[in-house]
């Protein structure tokens, strides 16, 4: 760590593992903003048709669900545990609106059923991790193919359809001119996230978790009930995107969603997430969902093929996650 | 966010970019597939830069997710959208999903048709199917005629005698048979449940059971591979001919070594050349409703139906002359 001298605070725990280069200049959301800044530039010269209101708007739907989810995942993997069922409980939730949907479920019955199931599931995911005390990754490998696999169960290759009108606003409606009520539904929720993880004492209780869970059991933290709030809470976000997907799809099918729990914990990660717990921010979590945004709808409008994106991306991945590293390495060279 | 800020900025500066930008009188169509790095995709795209080399001034934009999911499919189209594409032609990973982007992308005044895998009728304004039940069941006896100048016994070995598609087939093929090929004797239909082992077995009793047995027709790939290896294992090759809807790829050999003198089925290339057609047509002013007749350029020209869904041809044969290039394909 770095020779500075801590603040005297002490109830302030450091929440990130990286030396503090020039505070905050230095800081993993700033340098991921100028690497955001610069795809955004980028593209714009690239593509003619980048820099355009109803472009950038469309573009935004390619990520925001994910990114809606990466929210509570970014907070999950702080307190040094993770969720990989995601995609499975939006497959199941979806399916169980599809099912509501078949009783005559009216658009507010069927926006409760989504949250409720997500809740339901991201609860058992959390009972099984600190109750039973099995590792996260354990268990919720196993409810991704559970939670899916009921959705096959239920829906075999058929699909629901036939959503309400009112139902499409989720995912397709815009609350004023290009901007779309996903949009700013996630907007809202990601500061209601770094208000939680970085102004609440429970915020704290994550980082301290993250950091020494057993250090923090015996100070006071009860880590169960934290770790459970947040599994609960990734699920109950799980559901919200299973709620904007499926009114954006208009259509449920069990293989929805199918894949997308490592992007949104590529997103975390990039968002200078530390995968071992103990450090990370909302705000990069966020930056990095439109880094992500940006260049895979930039290589879009460049029609560059997907297998090519993935290699791009994994290539800043790699880097954005390695150059802070090179830095201080460098740093404490001199 | 900041992102705000800028995109406020931006419109400022796109409406300055795009008004400066000279306007291209070529038609930009994008032909969307189902996954990338599918032989049978890759050929489509062939048949549809084929189609533009013709039409002269259209730019073939081939794009698809890595993965065949309808997210992925959905991302494409919003980026097509963005670039300001003339026409979609879309085979499509799911037929209700992609509805309400499709339809996002016609409010903007693109044109959409699907081919191949169709999307619900409100989704899209041409559907191109490869071909028809009527076209399939007359293909596969002519297949057998063709090489029977002076007529005889035939036998059909389907897949399941539920198999909703081959029955169908049959039916139209029977229908057919009194006056396009009076010389045909239908003698048996046997079914071999698509099962390697079930259709061997059924091929030997054709072969048991009737002696002067010209032709065998399998409407089926798994049924066709099964016959053609009966009759080569069996020395019987040049006195039965081996014929069905077969994928030239697996069923190379058995045109090779005679057992077989062609067999059928879809034509990617001809799809993709057809499909382009038809979203050039749109983009250019023709106008997709029930009862209208479209050009298809070299393949012909094509009616569409109630639902504004059409077929494209017959079933294409694969023979000799052919087999090696389309074996490669798919």
């Amino acid at each position: 760590m770095s020779d500075r001298q801590q603040p005297t605070n002490a109830r302030l725990i450091p929440d990130r593992l990286t030396s503090r280069l020039k505070d905050n200049l230095m800081s993993w959301p700033s340098l991921l903003l100028v690497v955001a800044l610069l795809i955004f530039l980028a593209n714009s010269l690239a593509s003619p048709y980048f820099l355009s209101p109803w472009a950038l708007s469309d573009a935004t739907f390619n990520f925001t669900e994910k990114a809606i989810i990466a929210l509570a995942m970014a907070l999950l993997i702080v307190s040094g545990e993770i969720d990989i069922s995601v995609s499975g409980i939006i497959a199941i939730t979806s399916t169980m609106m599809g099912v509501a949907l078949q009783f005559g479920a009216d658009t507010t019955t069927l926006v409760l059923v989504g949250l409720s199931v997500g809740l339901i599931c991201g609860a058992f995911n959390g009972v099984l991790v600190t109750k039973l005390g099995l590792p996260s990754i354990v268990v919720t490998i196993g409810t991704m193919s559970l939670f899916r696999g009921i959705s096959f169960i239920i829906l075999g290759d058929k699909s629901y359809k036939n959503y309400p009108e009112s139902f499409a606003y989720f995912g397709q409606g815009y609350l004023y001119w290009v901007i779309s009520f996903e949009f700013v539904l996630y907007l809202l929720l990601a500061v209601g996230f770094y208000i939680l993880l970085h102004k609440t004492n429970f915020g704290r209780h994550v980082f301290t978790i993250g950091n020494n869970a057993v250090a923090a059991e015996f100070s006071g933290v009860r880590v169960a009930r934290v770790k459970f709030v947040l599994f609960c809470l990734t699920g109950l976000m799980a559901g919200v995107a299973a709620i904007l997907l499926t009114s954006r799809l208009g259509s449920t099918r069990p293989s929805i969603a199918r894949g997308w729990e490592l992007e949104v914990i590529t997103m975390v990660v990039l968002g200078g997430v530390n995968i071992l717990g103990g450090s990370g921010s909302v705000q990069g979590v966020v930056i990095a969902a439109f880094i992500m945004g940006l260049v895979t709808f930039g290589l879009g409008l460049l029609n560059v093929p997907g297998i090519i994106m993935s290699v791009i991306l994994g290539i800043l991945l790699i880097t954005v996650i390695a150059l802070p590293t090179l830095l201080s390495k460098f740093k404490n060279r001199q | 966010m900041n992102i705000l800020k800028k995109l406020a900025a931006a419109t400022a500066l796109s409406a300055l970019v795009l008004g400066a930008a000279p306007s291209f009188a070529e038609t930009k169509i994008a032909l969307v597939v189902k996954s990338l790095g599918n032989g049978f995709f890759d050929a489509a795209a062939k048949g549809a830069e084929d189609a533009a080399a013709e039409l002269g001034d259209v730019t073939i934009i081939y794009t698809g997710p890595t993965t065949a999911t309808a997210e992925g499919q959905i991302e494409i189209i919003n980026s097509l959208i963005a670039q300001q594409v003339d026409a979609i032609a879309i085979s499509a990973n799911d037929p209700d999903a992609l509805v309400p982007v499709l339809k996002k992308a016609m409010s903007r005044g693109i044109k959409v048709i699907s081919w191949d895998s169709g999307v619900a009728e409100e989704g899209r304004q041409i559907h191109l199917n490869p071909s028809e039940t009527a076209l399939i069941g007359e293909t596969i006896f002519k297949l057998a005629a063709d090489y029977l100048p002076d007529g005889g016994d035939v036998a059909i070995l389907s897949a399941s005698s539920t198999a909703a598609n081959q029955n169908s087939w049959i039916e139209a093929g029977k229908a057919a048979l009194p006056t396009m090929f009076p010389k045909l004797n239908l003698v048996a239909v046997v079914y071999g449940d698509d099962d390697s082992v079930k259709s061997t077995d059924e091929a030997k009793g054709l072969i048991a059971s009737y002696p002067n047995l010209k032709a065998i027709i399998a409407p089926t790939t798994v049924g066709v591979v099964a016959a053609a290896q009966v009759v080569t294992d069996m020395g019987l090759i040049g006195k039965i001919n081996v014929t069905g809807l077969a994928l030239p790829s697996e069923f190379k050999q058995f045109i090779d070594n005679g057992s077989s003198m062609a067999v059928a089925l879809w034509n990617p290339i001809d799809l993709g050349y057809s499909a382009v057609y038809l979203a050039y047509g749109l983009a250019n002013g023709s106008v997709a409703e029930p009862g209208a007749t479209l050009s298809i350029g070299k393949v012909g020209e094509v009616t569409l139906d109630d639902t504004n869904s059409t077929a494209m041809a017959a079933p294409f044969t694969f023979d000799a002359s052919n087999i090696e290039k389309f074996s490669k394909i798919y």
